[in-house]
């Protein structure tokens, strides 16, 4: 037999320790970062935070401004833009999992989705302004701002998609296939519906993106004083963030209580579109055994 | 020929994944409504041979195959077959027992038909009790069908898959070692089946347990390196093996 070796604790533990520590201060530490932020930006906004405030239209005098155009331009936003990426960025996944196979086209487009997840935003801006609003003239409309913020987030659906497609076990794929579905069948009764809670985790990522973007809507002209909402996808329109940013660039102090106000708003919309998808995915996780 | 005697001929099968052969050229008659067993050491090609019979073997990218094999008069790699239709004539039942998680077990053993839309509603209850039914499973599943499949002990669940592939009323049973992750209790229960089941399907069944082998089936066909090395009936295969690579592998002297 080899030698015995020495069950008595003296192992470092100290090192354990540290590590634990370590792991302990990299969440505490953004975490903490994002309380205070948050609390700062509460503090300033509480005052202007009303009634009156999120039902108002922008104005010049800063008790008067109020937040509801961008409001709903945001809520048209996310939501065509959702409508948008989410099903094309399925798609692309789909194909890609289980149609691709390690075909040369796939890697390019592998290849060319993980670069287009680094593009700066504002890039996919003057691609919108360029595309989207000029060649195939959606002017400065809310269409046109999704389809650029749809574009923007794609890559991230695509991949987070492409993770959940992956979890699904070879077996089922099997399983289904050898009941005689196609592949087809395969996909839409047995991979999707495992797949869907991971898919739902890129949703919510990706909406999380497109609803704090100001850039790529500078770009594709949102407008920043606007007296209505938008009534249609053809409509002018304008953002939470880009109202926010117009109002930190004013002068007068009332209008940073304003910006602080929006951003809570925004954060607050965020964070309800987020939970949805939470209790969503949830739901559809506990269908599964 | 093709005659009645027999379900399924092949003929020179030869398969490969990548460069590497698995399968040799096998010629082998699977009987008609009988339980053919197939034995033989790990990597031998013995699920790689009952894979290219329902052409589950083409689904990996690599993979290439070679030669004839016949369903009734009909070869199944003819250039008008539809694999897709050809797999609801051949039915698989996989090493691991795979429910499908998201379904209920009543769901679990009409998904064969419900994915491929054609369930008709009126007649899914009596679908449900005769497939359960045959898979030995009615009794004690009967009150609980709307409960997750994957709830069920891994017998039970194998026999829950079991049941799904005979709802789609297929004439050809694959088996590809369906008792090597269940207890032996489990293991009697899908062996009793066997018997019952081979009344109306052919049955394929590839097993590493050579016992199951005698206990199970009518013939027994041994595989090494690729190649069929003896085919006949079960018993004498194992009482008086003609090859003496067979005697060697059933004796315990390799595998």
């Amino acid at each position: 037999m080899g030698q015995s070796v020495d069950i008595c604790g003296c192992r470092s533990k100290l090192g354990e320790r540290l590590f634990h520590v370590g792991c302990w201060l990299a969440i505490l530490l953004p975490l903490s970062m994002l309380i205070v932020l948050v609390a700062d930006v509460a503090i300033d906004g509480i005052g202007r935070l009303d009634w009156g405030f999120i039902k108002g239209y922008p104005s010049r005098r800063a008790h008067r401004a109020g937040i509801w155009p961008a409001f709903c331009g945001t809520l048209w936003l996310v939501g065509l833009t959702g409508l948008l990426a989410i099903p094309i960025g399925i798609g692309g996944a789909v194909y890609l999992e289980e149609y691709g196979g390690n075909s040369r086209l796939a890697g390019f487009i592998e290849l060319n989705i993980a670069n287009l997840a680094g593009v700066p935003s504002v890039i996919y801006g003057l691609l919108g302004l360029e595309f989207f609003v000029r060649v195939a003239g959606l002017g400065s409309s809310v269409l046109a701002g999704a389809c650029t913020l749809a574009l923007l987030v794609l890559p991230i659906v695509i991949i987070s998609s492409r993770e959940a497609l992956r979890t699904v076990p070879h077996g089922l794929r099997e399983a289904a296939l050898g009941l005689g579905c196609t592949p087809w069948q395969m996909i839409r009764k047995v991979v999707l519906p495992m797949a869907l809670p991971g898919i739902l985790t890129g949703a919510i990522l990706s909406v999380s993106r497109a609803i704090g973007e100001t850039a790529p809507l500078i770009l594709v002209g949102a407008v920043v004083f606007i007296t209505f909402t938008p009534e249609g996808v053809d409509s002018q329109f304008t953002a939470l963030p880009i109202q926010i940013f117009n109002w930190v660039s004013m002068p007068q102090k009332g209008f940073m209580e304003n910006a602080a106000a929006g951003i809570v708003v925004l954060l607050l919309t965020l964070l309800s579109i987020n939970l949805v998808a939470i209790l969503l995915r949830n739901h559809f996780q506990r269908r599964r055994y | 020929m093709a005659d009645s005697a027999h379900k399924i001929h092949a003929r020179q099968v030869k398969a490969w994944f990548a460069d590497k052969q698995i399968l040799q050229g096998v010629d082998m008659a699977i009987p008609k409504n009988q339980v053919t067993a197939i034995i033989g050491p790990s990597g031998c090609g013995k699920s790689t041979f009952i894979r290219c019979i329902n052409r589950m073997h083409e689904l990996v990218d690599v993979a290439r195959f070679e030669g004839e094999i016949l369903l009734d008069e009909q070869d199944v790699y003819g250039s008008d077959v539809d694999p897709v239709l050809l797999r609801r004539r051949v039915g698989m039942v996989f090493q691991k027992p795979n429910p499908f998680p998201t379904m209920s077990i009543r769901d679990n053993v009409l998904a064969g038909l419900k994915m491929t839309g054609r369930l008709k509603k009126s007649e899914a209850d009596a679908i449900v009790e005769r497939s359960l039914g045959k898979a030995a499973l009615w009794g004690e599943v009967k009150d609980r069908l709307k409960e997750p499949g994957g709830g069920l002990s891994g017998g039970q669940q194998q026999r829950l898959c079991i049941a799904r592939s005979l709802a789609v009323d297929p004439e050809v049973l694959l088996m590809d070692e369906p008792c090597s992750a269940l207890d032996p209790i489990a293991t009697a229960r899908i062996e009793d089946l066997l018997s019952d089941l081979r009344q109306n399907y052919t049955i394929v069944i590839v097993t590493h347990n050579m016992q199951q082998a005698t206990r199970v089936s009518d013939k027994t066909a041994f595989f090494l390196h690729g190649e069929l090395i003896e085919f006949g009936e079960t018993d004498s295969l194992f009482t008086h093996p003609a090859d003496s690579r067979t005697e060697d592998y059933i004796t315990g002297k390799f595998g």
